[in-house]
């Protein structure tokens, strides 16, 4: 069955403030050259025929919110 | 006065609003499953806190998406009360009732403790008994309000900014917003629980100043 990969990010000019928690620990373990992180969410979706404007309807109505988020669809 | 106290799975702020909606207040309350259609006898709709469907997907997605939720839309649409705290203001904005969204706090960490609020629109249904600054307990994780700065403005021209929090913000929110009213001023969204603060026992009653609005509406 085809596999359909929703890429869904906070957007570029919004504070991620569970990233900059993680930016803090990785920089606390070790790893100092990492000035940013920024946490997205992947959804993989099962799909019985890929049609590109579904994926991008349910992208619109569900999957992503587009006040705070961009989304990238790959299949 | 008959107010429906919508419960999602996960809801767990939905007693407290009932009990204060009914014995504090002395309204008549019932609770709404987010399955239902029909919000039929009903004069005014609370819309409680909680983790609706464990916050997946982003907190409120899932919960704006049920049933009930088009109903409610009508019933704002029309003109009559709806009230969301908490993660009812966060179903608010995903269900497009309401600007912008919630995002995790600018400080990491999940904030419970009591604020003070300003009240900045005085003249909404929700806002116009608020004569005095308010405490209001707050306690979530994901209080941070923002929008886009075309919709920050249009709140503040349209004055539609209900609440501020005074001094340090909580949250990050921008314009340190505590909560808004829609267009009409019948929907008020929130991150503190009005309902928390009703009775005496509880050492606060701040709350009645935003709840008693309902008095004044026509049943």
């Amino acid at each position: 069955m085809p596999l359909v990969r929703v890429y869904v990010t906070l957007k570029p000019q919004l504070l991620d403030s569970a990233g900059r928690t993680v930016t803090g620990a990785l920089q606390k373990l070790g790893f100092p050259e990492v000035k940013e992180t920024r946490i997205g969410k992947l959804i993989e979706l099962q799909i019985d025929e890929v049609d590109e404007a579904r994926v991008k309807e349910m992208c619109d109505k569900l999957l992503a919110n587009p006040v705070i988020e961009d989304y990238r669809i790959e299949s | 006065m008959r107010v429906a106290v919508l419960r999602f799975p996960g809801s767990n702020c939905d007693q407290d609003a009932f009990f204060s909606l009914r014995d504090d207040m002395g309204f008549g309350a019932e609770y709404v499953w987010h399955e239902e259609t029909s919000l039929r006898g009903f004069d005014a709709v609370f819309i409680p806190g909680g983790f609706s469907y464990g916050d997946y997907l982003r907190c409120g997605a899932m919960a704006s998406r049920a049933p009930i939720m088009t109903e409610v839309a009508r019933f704002a649409e029309e003109g009559r009360p709806v009230i969301g705290a908490c993660n009812g203001f966060q179903i608010l904005c995903e269900a497009g009732l309401l600007e912008g969204a919630l995002l995790l706090n600018a400080g990491q960490k999940f904030v419970c403790r009591s604020v003070e609020l300003k009240a900045i629109n005085r003249s909404s249904l929700w806002t116009r008994g608020v004569d005095r600054n308010l405490q209001i307990p707050i306690a979530h994780g994901e209080g941070r309000f923002v929008c886009d700065e075309f919709t920050l403005a249009r709140l503040q021209d349209e004055d539609r900014i209900a609440f501020r929090y005074v001094g340090a913000s909580p949250n990050g929110s921008v314009d340190n917003i505590a909560g808004i009213v829609n267009r009409k001023g019948n929907v008020l969204g929130l991150m503190p629980h009005p309902e928390r603060a009703t009775r005496t026992v509880l050492g606060n009653k701040d709350g009645r100043l935003i709840l008693q609005a309902l008095a004044l509406v026509a049943a």
